[in-house]
């Protein structure tokens, strides 16, 4: 009844396990995730595109799978790594099992690994190549495949998760603002987030021209997370500095929050491993508080955490940094005046999975639209 | 925000005497609240009653104040340490309450002490019902629905609008007298019809039911800056319905979306804000319906609780530590996560293993009581396993309990018919899962055992895949490394795999050590290794990578005692403790293995290792090959973990681990009668007469031989487990029966002389191969009979002479070097006329040591560590660690009284017809806990112990007196000495008679089986649970146990333990009462700190 998988990694280390969902082959980034809630919002989230995800929580699929808390329209993961897999998923809204779910779209996973030894491995090397198989069982032979794929720096995935058509999610209760929101890899629950408030959406292709955002009228601009390397990220990123320099407000989320730091100057560069998790603590530098955040990224913004940075278009100062280790969670800009102009962070307030402090995130991009900053 | 400098004292109390719900875990939040409030340079002042405890030891605070908990004594010492403030959320709910109490009579105000960490004002918002509701309300969340209701109409319009089931719950009643479950409208108007008779405001409230549910709890910090996040979540295995404490509980939850959990948080995080919880701690339970998701807020604690400690262990993010911190000033983002040192404590730990916890309870202690788990908690310790699954995590745990009817067994034929089984489990009862194992080897379906039980259908599954484990072990044709690693990767023993194949454990743990098959170590980090643990705290996983660091420094190893149980609780874990620190301090690694949430012992930072392990032989040998492969390791320390390392001792000495302190043998030698005899024998030390049998018929021949009455027992048990004096021959048979049934016993039977009226007397003392040092000799108030564990005692001796302790001193010597003892002993004497008769030796650390610790200022059980890994008493003694000269048989006149009082659990159980059990002393120990009351005369010390075990004497009253006849002689003198003090005297016809004829007027009063008299006049019973009385002393005929207790003296009893009436049950006691009682009448009772004592003790 079970199968034999194989774990390779770029440097060699192999697991050998079961196969868990599709069988077959697969490769991407490994990468670990510490959420011990929100597998299904994790699988659909666009930006682990080409990365196989490994659970550090040892129970996966207990819940199954429902019809609501998909975070977009497939599950994104490239592979998938789980140690304990449920047998039988119990909740109330299950409609049907985990491992199914992957079987039906052909998501291959390993299951009954050491995960942590995993993760510590990856914690220590950092995210690199791997591959699942259940066909080449010879570590030396699939790590051969391995070393054939693309790394994950330099690769411009936003094309491959992007929406194909544009779409409006409308306003819940009375519209007040239309936002345009470039998709990068958009989760299901912005948008939402922003519907809730009185916004219209117009969710629109990466590849969208300056043109046809303006043609929408927009009261302000939203860039969303997504995967691959911020570095390859030229057209947003000039669409971005053409619409700060007409003024418009800009709210960005991850992936966004990078576009949005390469707008202003900044560099990006790759983490080791990444934040992955829904536990993460970020400071916001403004009030002294503290949030605990969803994160989910593997590059980050170069910025100086202190002092500002005068750019064409206002004041760049580092909003929110991350406790754990200083990255750059967040960015501001601000006009001559002190008034916020637009503003990003590297973490997800939407939070599907995750928790719900960073909300006030989604108000604040509604106050900056009603020029209320 | 940094540490406030606006105050510069702390006032912290503690949580008094163990007793069920409120156990060592406040220890563990006390002692961690101490070390954090004197690093950052406060003066502490602690309270506590429990000598027991770490946190009341001397270097945890600048004066520790073992006194009382109550307002009256806790004043005293504000009124003379002046703190700026006071601590009180984290020594649960009696801290708690006194707080409230000190705040309600002004004496907070008074003398300018500021609550931190909760105020007055949230701490009745969280607890109150009404207000609290509001709250969930205002959130935008439920509680359970439900209305008051005053007639029977009210009633049936109640259940229109809630739907059935119901609970009711009439108000006003004792013990929840009257309530019941309604599942249609027949049951209903029965049991409300009823109820609302029973109730004395004619007022019952009827609530949805929501037994069978979900129940989860989630651990909340906050700090003064707003910053709140979640510590861990919990889901209990038992459905709602049963206690959280008496449940199985998961950590961290396993069947929530991240949808459902993240509404749970906000509306933790709402609850915490709105009842204002400023800084610190709090559990939120909730109920979720499975079929609908439909959420319930339950109730929370505004303070650090059970749940606190458990998810402390379970996470490594030491929640009493931080709450502490953040209660003097620190906001979450400043303070570090000890465990990574790199990133801060404003976080929310991640697990990447499962915790399971499991309860002990005690019932075979309370034959009467009823032993159905409800909401009321029952359980007297529990058991917490770490694994990388839930199904190993689950038979550890199982396993951790050291009841072999706790594990789950493939032994024998599954039972033929699975009706009665499906029907057990519908009953949540200790042991349920085993029964639901049972079941599912019978042939239940997952439907099934979801219907009967409402456990989870996840949890459900996670048990047939144990089961499916077992067949697949059964089935294969032989132990292969497949077969083996599979079965370890659920987590089953070698014992079971034994059992399952038809092996000895050692044949398979030779097989699996000769595959090479051994566990791996991993690490409690909170963080799911997202960062380096720089803390070695290591669970056991079968898995691929171990992470026990190699070490050069030799390593100790120190079992732990396990799961609190009546007999062998915080005392022990005071003593492992103990040796950590001593060891530690002289340059050895210490390694800790215990498997207690609750305990200071498995802190992360009591050790230099700690292993979270159950204390089997297989857990402990894999622990002691881990570490072989790391290092040096001097030896293993069975000595101080009570009967539970004991226990071990043999086997692993055996498996070629060095056993340090006294041998293996050298325990075999004190445990066997026979070999004990010849000791005894050859030192020419006089015991009382004694015999051992195999078969209820050499019992017969034995106790003839010695003559009645005789102590009857079996051998290797703690706490006097099954001890019996009898008198006669056929209760003799009738002890037999109960001890084992059948006419072959397993373990031998004893069968000791029973010394009628002698003077009990205890001993710890240390041996180094060469020199005895005299711990402490304690002198029993109650007299031989009653179990040392619920006696009270005194220390030094109240009555007994130089000569007598010279004798003791001579004869604990003689029993140490006959032996072979190198470390602890503890023996026990009783003084009959002038022969001092051996009663019994254990070669170990004894329940005393850390009252003898306390009462002599010389730290024992540091000592034995050293001693054991072959220090000399001579080379601590100029160490320092003992006295330069002399020892506790030697203290000066100067030196204090310390009375030890056993904290008995009656209140805690119920017969199933819904009453009290018996309170009457025997030779079974079923006390949970201990207080001390210290000061300068005996009288004032007992005052003290009985006010800290919450039966304060009354200054004046009624007082009723009934005593057996053999004890009519001894009770006439204390009795008229209450008399002369102005208390009234009531007394049934037999003891009114002998008082009158003595010259002390006493009321008759009718007895209970005498029905109330033809004016109306009320049996005593009747006056009881009136409150008429303020004292009772009721001495039993005989002692029995088991059988038909005398029904009228078990009613007085039982209803004084209702009312909380102190009873006094041997007249020993009731002479001591007499001393205290006149001690709090002579004068004011003063406070003094442990510190202020020493000089006294040191007789300079």
């Amino acid at each position: 009844m079970s199968q034999p998988a194989l774990l390779v990694l770029e440097d060699g280390r192999a697991f050998a396990g079961t196969s868990y969902g599709a069988t077959g082959e697969t490769f991407g980034e490994a990468v670990f995730t510490t959420g011990m809630t929100g597998y299904q919002e994790t699988l659909t989230d666009p930006s682990y595109h080409r990365q196989i995800v490994t659970q550090t929580a040892p129970h996966i699929g207990n819940t199954g799978i429902n019809d609501e808390d998909d975070e977009s329209q497939k599950i994104w993961v490239a592979g998938y790594v789980v140690r304990d897999p449920a047998r039988v998923p119990s909740n109330w809204r299950a409609k049907r099992s985990l491992d199914d779910q992957l079987k039906g779209q052909q998501i291959v996973g390993i299951s009954g690994i050491d995960t942590r030894a995993l993760t510590r491995h990856l914690r220590e090397r950092g995210a690199m190549r791997a591959g699942i198989s259940t066909e080449i069982l010879d570590p030396a032979e699939l790590l051969r495949k391995v070393l054939e794929q693309p790394p994950m720096v330099g690769a411009d995935l936003a094309s491959e998760v992007t929406t194909f058509e544009p779409y409006v999610v409308p306003a819940e209760g009375e519209k007040r603002f239309t936002v345009v929101a470039l998709d990068l890899g958009i989760k299901t629950m912005t948008p939402k987030r922003m519907s809730e408030r009185g916004i219209e959406v117009h969710v629109m292709p990466a590849t969208t021209s300056l043109d046809e955002i303006l043609a929408v009228n927009p009261d302000g601009i939203f860039m969303s997370n997504g995967p691959g390397d911020p570095e390859t990220t030229e057209h947003p990123t000039t669409l971005l500095k053409e619409l700060l320099q007409r003024g418009k407000p800009y709210f960005g989320i991850c992936f966004g929050n990078q576009v949005f730091g390469r707008a202003l100057g900044l560099g990006t560069f790759k983490l080791k491993y990444g934040h992955r998790g829904i536990n993460q603590p970020v400071l916001d530098r403004a009030t002294g508080k503290v949030e605990i955040t969803a994160q989910n990224h593997g590059f980050a913004v170069d910025a100086p955490i202190d002092g500002a940075l005068e750019t064409p278009y206002g004041t760049a100062e580092v909003s929110h940094v991350s406790l754990n280790d200083n990255v750059v969670e967040g960015l501001k800009l601000t006009g001559k005046d002190g008034r916020l102009l637009a503003f990003s962070v590297q973490y997800h307030p939407e939070a599907a999975a995750g928790p719900h402090d960073s909300a006030y995130l989604f108000d604040r991009f509604v106050d900056l639209m009603e020029g209320r900053n | 925000m940094p540490r406030r400098t606006d105050i510069d004292s702390v006032l912290v109390i503690g949580s008094g005497p163990i007793v069920i719900g409120q156990a060592c875990e406040f220890d563990y939040s006390g002692t961690q609240a101490c070390r954090v409030l004197r690093e950052e340079g406060f003066r502490v002042v602690l309270v506590n009653s429990n000598p027991a405890t770490i946190m009341t030891d001397p270097e945890f605070a600048d004066a520790t104040y073992v006194e009382p908990i109550t307002s009256e004594y806790v004043e005293k010492v504000i009124e003379k340490e002046r703190p700026n403030a006071l601590l009180a959320t984290l020594g649960g709910q009696t801290a708690l309450n006194a707080a409230i109490a000190l705040h309600d009579n002004g004496v907070l105000e008074k003398y300018g002490v500021e609550l931190i960490g909760a105020s007055v004002d949230a701490i009745q918002r969280g607890e109150n019902r009404e207000s609290f509701k509001q709250i969930v309300e205002k959130l935008g969340a439920e509680v359970a629905r439900s209305r008051i209701c005053h007639t029977l109409d009210d009633v049936m319009g109640a259940a229109d609008a809630l739907g059935y089931p119901l609970v009711v719950r009439p108000s006003f009643t004792m013990g929840g007298v009257g309530s019941g479950m309604a599942y249609d409208e027949a049951d209903l108007r029965r049991i409300a019809g009823a109820g609302l008779h029973a109730s004395p405001t004619t007022e019952v409230l009827i609530e949805e039911s929501i037994l069978g549910w979900k129940e989860y709890e989630l651990e909340v910090m906050r700090d003064k800056a707003d910053n709140v996040v979640i510590i861990c979540s919990i889901e209990n295995v038992d459905p709602m319905g049963v206690h959280t404490g008496d449940s199985i509980t998961v950590a961290p939850a396993m069947t929530l979306t991240d949808r459902e959990y993240q509404v749970m948080r906000d509306l933790a995080i709402g609850i915490i804000r709105e009842v204002g919880v400023d800084t610190g701690g709090c559990n939120i339970q909730f109920a979720v319906n499975p079929a609908d998701g439909r959420l319930i807020v339950i109730e929370m604690n505004p303070r650090v609780s059970r749940s606190s400690a458990l998810a402390s262990k379970a996470t490594g993010f030491p929640i009493a530590k931080i709450a502490a911190k953040v209660a003097i000033g620190y906001t979450l983002d400043e303070i570090p996560n000890d465990i990574t040192r790199q990133t801060p404590a404003s976080f929310e730990p991640t697990l990447d293993y499962v915790v399971v916890k499991v309860p002990r309870f005690a019932f075979e202690k309370f034959p009467a009581a009823d032993a159905t788990l409800t909401t009321h908690m029952k359980s007297v310790g529990e058991a917490m396993a770490i694994g990388r699954n839930y199904t190993e995590a689950l038979q550890k745990a199982l396993r951790s309990l050291e009841k072999p009817e706790a594990r789950f067994s493939w032994a024998g034929q599954p039972a033929s018919e699975l009706e009665p089984l499906l029907e057990a489990i519908k009953t949540p009862q200790d042991g349920r899962l085993r029964i639901v194992m049972d079941a599912i080897r019978a042939g239940a379906t997952p439907e099934q055992i979801f219907d009967a039980t409402k456990i989870d259908p996840w949890f459900v599954d996670q048990l047939y895949l144990i089961h499916e484990t077992a067949l697949q072990v059964a089935a294969a044709p032989r132990l292969t490394p497949d077969v083996i690693k599979l079965a370890k990767r659920h987590g089953f023993s070698d014992l079971q795999l034994a059992e399952i194949r038809g092996l000895t454990e050692d044949v398979v743990r030779g097989v699996r050590q000769a595959l090479g098959i051994r566990p791996v170590y991993k690490t409690v980090d909170t963080c799911a290794a997202e960062f380096k643990a720089e803390t070695p705290y290591h669970y056991s996983s079968y898995d691929e990578e171990s992470e026990v660091a190699p070490r050069t420094e030799p390593a100790v190893l120190i079992l732990g005692s396990g799961p609190n149980r009546i007999g062998q609780g915080i005392e022990f874990d005071y003593s492992c403790v103990h040796a950590s620190m001593a060891l530690r301090e002289a340059g050895y690694c210490t390694i800790m293995v215990n498997c207690n949430p609750e305990t200071v012992s498995t802190d992360y930072d009591t050790s230099d290792r700690l292993y979270f392990e159950p204390l089997t032989c297989e857990d402990v040998l894999e622990i002691v090959y881990a570490e072989l492969q790391a290092g040096p390791v001097a030896g293993v320390i069975v000595q101080l973990g009570g009967q539970t390392p004991l226990g071990l001792a043999q086997r692993l000495a055996d498996a070629g681990v060095p056993i340090v302190g006294t041998s293996p043998e050298a325990i075999h030698l004190a445990e066997e009668r026979g070999a004990f005899g010849k000791v005894l024998a050859d030192a020419k030390l006089p015991a009382p007469k004694h015999g051992t049998a195999l078969s209820a018929e050499e019992a017969h021949g034995v106790a003839e031989e010695i003559g009645f009455p005789v102590l009857v027992r079996p051998s290797y048990v703690l706490g006097g487990r099954g001890m019996e004096i009898v008198y006669s021959s056929a209760e003799l048979s009738a002890a037999l029966e109960r001890l084992g049934g059948g006419q072959a016993f397993e373990h031998p039977v004893l069968i000791d002389r029973f010394l009628d009226d002698a003077v009990e007397i205890d001993v710890d003392g240390l041996f180094d191969g060469e020199e005895l040092f005299l711990g402490g000799v304690m002198e029993h108030i109650e007299e031989a009979g009653v179990h040392s564990g619920d006696s009270s005692c005194a220390l030094p001796p109240i009555t007994l002479g130089n000569a007598d302790i010279e004798n003791i001193r001579r004869s604990t010597e003689a029993i140490a070097r006959g032996v072979g003892v190198r470390g602890l002993l503890n023996v026990q004497y009783a003084l009959a006329g002038d022969v001092l008769y051996v009663l019994e030796a254990n070669p170990r650390a004894s329940r005393t040591v850390p009252f003898v610790s306390k009462a002599t200022a010389t730290p024992l059980a540091k000592a034995a560590a050293r001693v054991m890994l072959g220090a000399t008493i001579s080379e601590l003694r100029a160490e320092g660690m003992l006295p330069a000269t002399g020892d506790g048989g030697t203290l000066p006149p100067t030196t204090p009284i310390a009375v030890k009082e056993a904290v008995m659990p009656f209140n805690r159980f119920r017969t199933i017809d819904g009453r009290s059990v018996d309170t009457v002393l025997g030779p079974e120990m079923r006390s949970t806990g201990e207080v001390m009351g210290i000061d300068d005369t005996f009288g004032t010390a007992f005052a003290k112990s009985q006010a800290g075990a919450s039966q304060p004497l009354p200054a004046d009253g009624k007082v009723f007196v009934s005593v057996a006849n053999r004890d009519k002689r001894h009770m006439i003198f204390p009795v008229k000495r209450l008399a002369d003090l102005g208390f009234q005297i009531y007394a049934t016809e037999g003891t009114a008679d002998v008082l009158r004829r003595n010259g002390v007027e006493a009321v008759t009063v009718r007895k209970s089986s005498q029905g109330p008299g033809p004016n109306g006049e009320p049996t005593i019973v009747q006056m009881v649970q009136d409150g008429e009385l303020n004292l009772i002393v009721n001495t039993p005929i005989g002692i029995t146990q088991g059988g038909s207790p005398r029904i009228d003296g078990y009613e007085i009893r039982s209803a004084a333990v209702a009312r909380n009436i102190p009873c006094i049950t041997t007249v020993q006691g009731l002479a001591a009462a007499v001393q205290g009682i006149e001690a709090q009448r002579t004068g004011d009772i003063g406070v003094r700190s442990l510190q202020d004592w020493v000089p006294r003790i040191r007789g300079v």
